[in-house]
């Protein structure tokens, strides 16, 4: 029998979802925990790793897993003088990579894992790891230059095609190596981390009612999802109710957020196909929004509009109904280009068939957010776990089965259709009272989640409290990190030039992954 | 050969190098207001070739003397057909020494060149591009043949000059093949410069690219010339087409100087046309995947031969 103390033990999870929090004493422990998760059909959210030897000894691995209604936080204590863990990659394939990044950033090495760097890049030597805390912030070092070693594929006429990390287009930095045989594309690997900016490290030098501005900084077109995700987790900390009207503002950005990036990205998806009517369209839609969002919000993209405790600054009078007009009118515009997106022949035959992700591999996978509901996985967060004040607004799913580009397309549509819905119901129903309270500083060593859905997806905050208001670690976690595997399945047996548009179809972040 | 007929060959050359670039221009607006936005100058091709000219080159370490070599020689192809192509005077002493298999000849030398130039270097990019725009242009040089075979028949001659006077001459007639060829001709045109639905001239997206992919690591002057030849090969494209299809105001070698100066203004009205129908439909479609791109140009043969059987059977 085994011994009282090596029990799993269950303490409250404060999150602003439903959730456990199981302590999992025994290595053993961890891995079976991470067993019965997979079988109850959890996915891997969030991996991360906490440097707690100044207070026990001990390093820790935390674990968050997403099931259809609530989140398990799993977290481990390494016993002391151990820093290697039972890995999770047989199980959750996309904890190789999350794997990687903890080792590369705390030294904790996953057993049975890929050995390989991902988000170190030479920019220091193996031997240090940013987020002990013995290592020194203002540590520097010289640059190290070492091949990576991509996964070669030999046969007859098969040959390799690097693209990036810097590309064409104004966007950001990745490494793809295509293995092809003529135009058809037989393998895709993935090199990311070159936007890695240390942004964890950077949490544990700002104080609690500080670090929203940060998170909203780690992936620009989901800076709506990330504050109030961080919101949220030290509003859950310090056990802060946030007033009914800050909910709904709250809400009514990020479905603005949204919006935003779905005409930005139908607008790319059709030039991406050579539509260049379908961008100029769409992205006149999206200035429109912007624009908007600067009258009503101070801002056109709103970085700093969701802080700790509510929201900064409250609509103009004259504001609601003048949102609510041009909402119509958007709702009137898109409706007309999804009518021309629907029947344009040419167009139609690029998103169909192309990139397509069946639903099993999606699942296998853990694909998150838009990507996952395209490939028949019904979750969304809004739906499934609906948090103020998306539990009076009750949104409608949007998911599509065919998994393919066309079915991303549909996906955008549906969605922004109904932000819109939402929207409006938000500006209607807007409730009267204080755009804000003030957010005490949190009890020492609680840990907070917050999980929002992003227009890409679940993100994710996880926030450890020090003493004073202080952040002891801040964990961000992009969809990206899941979905970015996605790509590489996506791609196969597609042909070369279809890649930019497959690829667009996903728009996963850089930045965000790279952390 | 007449002191009048070299001044005015020379002329004719002079004008298509200096409308080439505007011709380009002219599609962009159109394909701006197509797209309900407002259009870029009608002369940024030319303040571009200008910026090129000023800026030094950048040459890749282990380009060849082929590689340096290759923006001569497609301008210098380019100019050469241009001289060949009736634009402006029917008659003119370059036009009478070649013909029309010629003229698919020499785009092919440019195609060959730039091909080669793209592998040179060795690039991923260069080599995909160059790899696609062969696979392009074996199906594009039968069916522009065939176009020209339709032609050739009607006039008994292969000669561009010949067949544009036999063509304009009156008694106005109406025939059928060349209806058919006329279709076939806009694909192989539309394929041949590296428009929509073949290729797209304006993306940014490496592995999308056909033309765009030979030419990324041409830089300053180099770029300038590639660029101002793509110019002048639409532009030629074009004359073609006006040549075999609307041969109507082309001035013949002696005509007076009132004479040449409507052909002049015949021929910007025909390029101002024809750039709104290219920009209506680059604008209209999608690009084909690249896959596609042999069933178009199979199509655009057939089409072509489809002429020919129509001229041959019915006699019309």
């Amino acid at each position: 029998m085994a011994p009282a103390s090596s029990a799993v033990k269950a303490v409250p999870l404060l999150a602003n979802v439903r959730g456990r929090r199981l302590l999992a004493p025994e290595r053993e422990q961890w891995s079976g925990m991470a067993e019965s998760m997979k079988a109850g059909g959890a996915g891997l959210l969030a991996l991360w790793g906490t440097d707690d030897r100044d207070r026990d000894g001990c390093f820790r691995i935390h674990a968050a897993y997403l099931l259809p209604d609530e989140v398990v936080l799993v977290e481990h204590a390494l016993p002391a003088g151990s820093e290697s863990y039972p890995g999770l990659g047989p199980l959750f394939p996309v904890a190789g990579r999350l794997q990687r990044s903890v080792a590369d950033l705390l030294g904790l090495r996953a057993e049975g894992g890929d050995e390989r760097g991902w988000l170190r890049h030479g920019g220091w030597p193996e031997t240090f790891f940013p987020l002990r805390r013995d290592s020194p912030a203002t540590a520097r070092f010289a640059r190290i230059s070492a091949p990576y070693p991509f996964v070669a594929v030999s046969g007859d006429g098969v040959h390799e095609i690097p693209v990036g990390p810097v590309h064409a287009g104004t966007i950001e930095p990745g490494n793809f190596r295509f293995s092809v045989v003529g135009e058809k594309v037989l393998r895709l690997e993935e090199r990311l981390g070159y936007t890695h900016k240390g942004v964890a490290r950077r949490f544990e030098q700002l104080s609690q009612s500080e670090g929203q501005r940060l998170a909203a900084r780690l992936s620009g077109d989901s800076a709506v999802a990330f504050s109030w995700a961080y919101c949220a987790a030290l509003e859950a900390v310090t056990g802060v109710a946030v007033p009914p009207r800050a909910a709904a503002l709250r809400a009514l950005v990020l479905e603005r957020e949204r919006i935003a990036n779905h005409l930005g990205d139908l607008g790319a998806l059709g030039n991406d196909a050579g539509f260049a009517f379908g961008l100029a369209q769409f992205s006149r839609l999206k200035e429109d929004l912007l624009r908007a969002n600067a009258q009503a919000l101070g801002a056109r993209y709103p970085f700093d509009f969701v802080v700790p405790g509510g929201v900064a600054r409250d609509l103009p009078a004259g504001a609601p109904a003048a949102l609510t007009t041009q909402l119509g009118a958007l709702e009137t515009a898109i409706t007309e280009l999804r009518r021309i997106y629907d029947d344009h022949p040419g167009l139609q035959d690029r998103f169909r068939e192309a990139g397509r992700l069946e639903r099993e591999l999606a699942g296998t996978l853990g694909a998150l957010g838009l990507a996952a509901r395209a490939s028949g996985l019904g979750r969304d967060l809004r739906v499934d776990q609906p948090w103020p004040p998306y539990d009076r607004l009750a949104p409608k799913l949007a998911v599509r089965t065919e998994g393919d580009v066309a079915a991303r397309v549909q996906v955008r549509f549906d969605e922004v259709l109904e932000s819109i819905r939402l929207c409006r119901l938000l500006l209607d129903g807007l409730p009267d009272g204080a755009t804000g309270v003030e957010v005490p500083a949190a009890e020492p060593d609680r840990l907070g989640i917050g999980l929002i859905e992003g227009w890409r997806g679940p993100v994710l905050i996880a926030l450890h409290a020090g003493p004073g208001g202080a952040i002891r670690r801040c964990h961000p976690h992009d969809p990206s990190c899941q979905n970015w595997p996605l790509l590489e399945f996506a791609i196969l047996g597609n042909i070369v030039p279809d890649f930019p548009l497959i690829n667009k179809s996903f728009n996963l972040s850089y930045s965000g992954q790279d952390g | 050969m007449s002191s009048l007929g070299v001044a005015r060959q020379v002329g004719a050359v002079l004008l298509a190098i200096a409308l080439a670039p505007l011709f380009m221009g002219w599609i962009a607006q159109c394909r701006a207001w197509l797209q309900n936005r407002s259009a870029p100058p009608l002369f940024l091709p030319w303040r571009m070739l200008r910026k090129l000219f000023w800026k030094d080159a950048a040459l890749a370490e282990h380009a060849s003397a082929l590689f340096r070599a290759t923006p001569y020689v497609l301008f210098g192809t380019m100019v050469l057909a241009a001289a060949i192509i009736p634009s402006v005077v029917l008659d003119l002493p370059f036009v009478l020494v070649a013909d029309a298999i010629a003229l698919v000849g020499l785009f092919a030398t440019a195609r060959v060149f730039i091909a080669l130039a793209a592998m040179d270097i060795g690039t991923a990019f260069g080599t995909l591009g160059a790899r696609r725009e062969m696979m392009i242009g074996f199906l594009a040089e039968p069916a522009l043949l065939m176009v020209f075979f339709n032609a050739f028949l009607i006039s008994g001659s292969t000669a561009l000059p010949t067949i544009a006077a036999r063509l304009a001459a009156p008694p106005f007639v109406i025939y059928p093949s060349l209806a058919f060829a006329g279709i076939a001709f806009v694909m192989v045109l539309l394929a041949e410069n590296a428009r929509i639905p073949i290729d797209n001239p304006a993306t940014h997206l490496e592995l999308t690219m056909i033309h765009e992919a030979m030419v990324l690591e041409y830089s300053a002057r180099h770029l300038a010339l590639v660029e101002w030849a793509s110019a002048l090969k639409l532009f030629n494209y074009a004359c073609i087409g006006f040549a075999l299809f609307v041969p109507w105001g082309l001035a013949s070698q002696h005509a007076s100087p009132g004479t040449l100066l409507l052909a002049v203004v015949a021929l910007v009205l025909k390029l101002a046309l024809a750039g709104a129908a290219l920009a209506v439909v680059e604008t209209v479609s999608a690009k084909l995947r690249i896959f596609r791109a042999p069933e178009f140009l199979a199509m655009a043969f057939l089409l072509a031969v489809l002429g020919l059987l129509v001229h041959l059977l019915l006699g019309a």
